[in-house]
């Protein structure tokens, strides 16, 4: 068998459009964990800035607010810890052997309610800018 | 037609007498038959659907295959042509070299598991009236092609060797002459036992891929063994033993794509997550 080829990138060749739901909800999963614990260096960073006092807390905390940007992440942040939650829940069921059946309906139904409740926080995050 | 058929008549007629002639007249018959077919379809093929086969070849012992590539077949369509149909009129009409491995052409053999149209499918199984045209045929992902369609299976039959795929307790109970199994327990085990090692599921497996996991199909022959309720005590202990270790169920990241490709619809994660279960559960000691 020394003489037989590995296909390199042959073999994944188009595959992402070919994903089912169990693998994109892995994928996300995954994404969606990785950015969560982004998020918590950046959130510890900017908490600790209260050790040097209080006016400096207030004034890089408003300073970040004052960003479009950062609201945008803000509602971005939310999917991401609201996907992430829903989909947790799932992969429990998955775990205790409940619902296999309807494993890539939750995963759609995961992706719906993220998506509602991301539009939802629109106006929370971005109201009042 | 016409001046054919007496032609061939007076032939044999002559022949009879001169030498032993049903040899020849078969060949005769043979000859007359070629002749005719292709006339016949090619005045069908006018109004014939075809369907257009994009094949992966590779060969390392022919100067042009070094170089993978696809090759384009037209194959005349037929009702109810599956694959391996379309795949055997593509070798035997066009290209006798064009290599893929098939046997029983009912699903049950478990040769013919290609990468069709991007899913891991079996060949003898897949209708063409079910893909979108042209169908694009490879062999079968994370595995390496020896010649065109066919992968090295030796890493797949490893991993099914591992968990010992045979029934190992050989004690009868007193005054019996077999093992009885309850029907529940014949229920449990029924969809495992529909296993035919055709290794679609250990494909389409991205943690399979490269690394050293049992994979779903080596699993779910161990799922068979555990679930049997006619293995007794120390046996099952030695399973489980094989089947949580670190190349076990524990790598199962439940993507589904396993229990998705699986040609005789095995629900491969369900076992995979009961066995997972039932080694924390042997695991467990509250005393």
């Amino acid at each position: 068998m020394s003489q037989s080829y590995d296909r390199g990138h042959i073999e994944s060749f188009g595959r992402w459009t070919e994903f089912s739901a169990g693998m994109w909800a892995w994928v996300l999963h995954k994404f969606t964990g990785w950015v969560l614990i982004g998020y918590l260096f950046t959130h510890i960073a900017v908490l600790s800035t209260a050790i040097q006092g209080e006016t400096m807390y207030n004034g890089t905390l408003q300073g970040l607010e004052s960003l479009l940007i950062v609201r945008f992440m803000e509602v971005g942040l939310l999917a991401v810890a609201v996907f992430h939650i829903l989909n947790g829940l799932r992969l429990l069921f998955v775990d205790l052997g409940l619902g296999l059946d309807a494993q890539d309906k939750s995963f759609y139904a995961s992706l719906v309610v993220t998506g509602a409740i991301a539009i939802g926080s629109i106006p929370t995050f971005l109201g009042g800018f | 037609m016409s001046t054919n058929v007496p032609d061939t008549d007076t032939e044999t007629h002559a022949d009879t007498d001169a030498q032993p002639a049903p040899q020849q007249r078969r060949l005769a018959k043979k000859r007359e038959r070629r002749e005719h077919s292709p006339q016949s379809e090619t005045s069908g093929d006018t109004d014939q659907e075809t369907v257009e086969l994009k094949v992966f070849r590779y060969d390392p012992e022919v100067e042009g295959k070094r170089e993978p590539r696809f090759d384009d077949f037209h194959v005349p369509f037929t009702k109810g042509m599956t694959v391996l149909d379309a795949l055997i009129y593509a070798r035997d009409t066009f290209d006798s070299s064009l290599t893929f491995r098939h046997s029983c052409r009912q699903a049950i053999c478990g040769s013919d598991a290609l990468f069709i149209n991007g899913a891991q499918r079996l060949g003898c199984q897949t209708q063409l009236s079910d893909l979108e045209w042209p169908v694009r045929i490879e062999p079968l992902p994370h595995q390496e092609v020896v010649k065109d369609l066919v992968v090295d299976m030796e890493h797949f039959y490893e991993q099914m060797d591992a968990v010992d795929p045979f029934f190992k307790d050989e004690d009868v109970p007193d005054g019996l002459e077999e093992q009885r199994q309850d029907r529940e327990n014949r229920e449990k085990i029924k969809m495992s036992t529909r296993c035919i090692w055709c290794g679609a599921c250990m494909s389409s497996c991205n943690i399979a891929a490269g690394g050293n996991y049992l994979g779903p199909a080596a699993i779910n022959k161990a799922y068979r063994f555990v679930m049997d309720e006619r293995e007794d005590g120390d046996v099952t202990q030695e399973r489980l033993e094989t089947i949580e270790a670190e190349e076990g169920v524990w790598r199962c990241q439940t993507q589904f794509s396993c229990t998705e490709v699986c040609p005789k619809d095995i629900p491969l994660t369900e076992h995979i997550q009961e066995l997972k279960r039932e080694a924390v559960k042997n695991n467990l000691k509250f005393w």
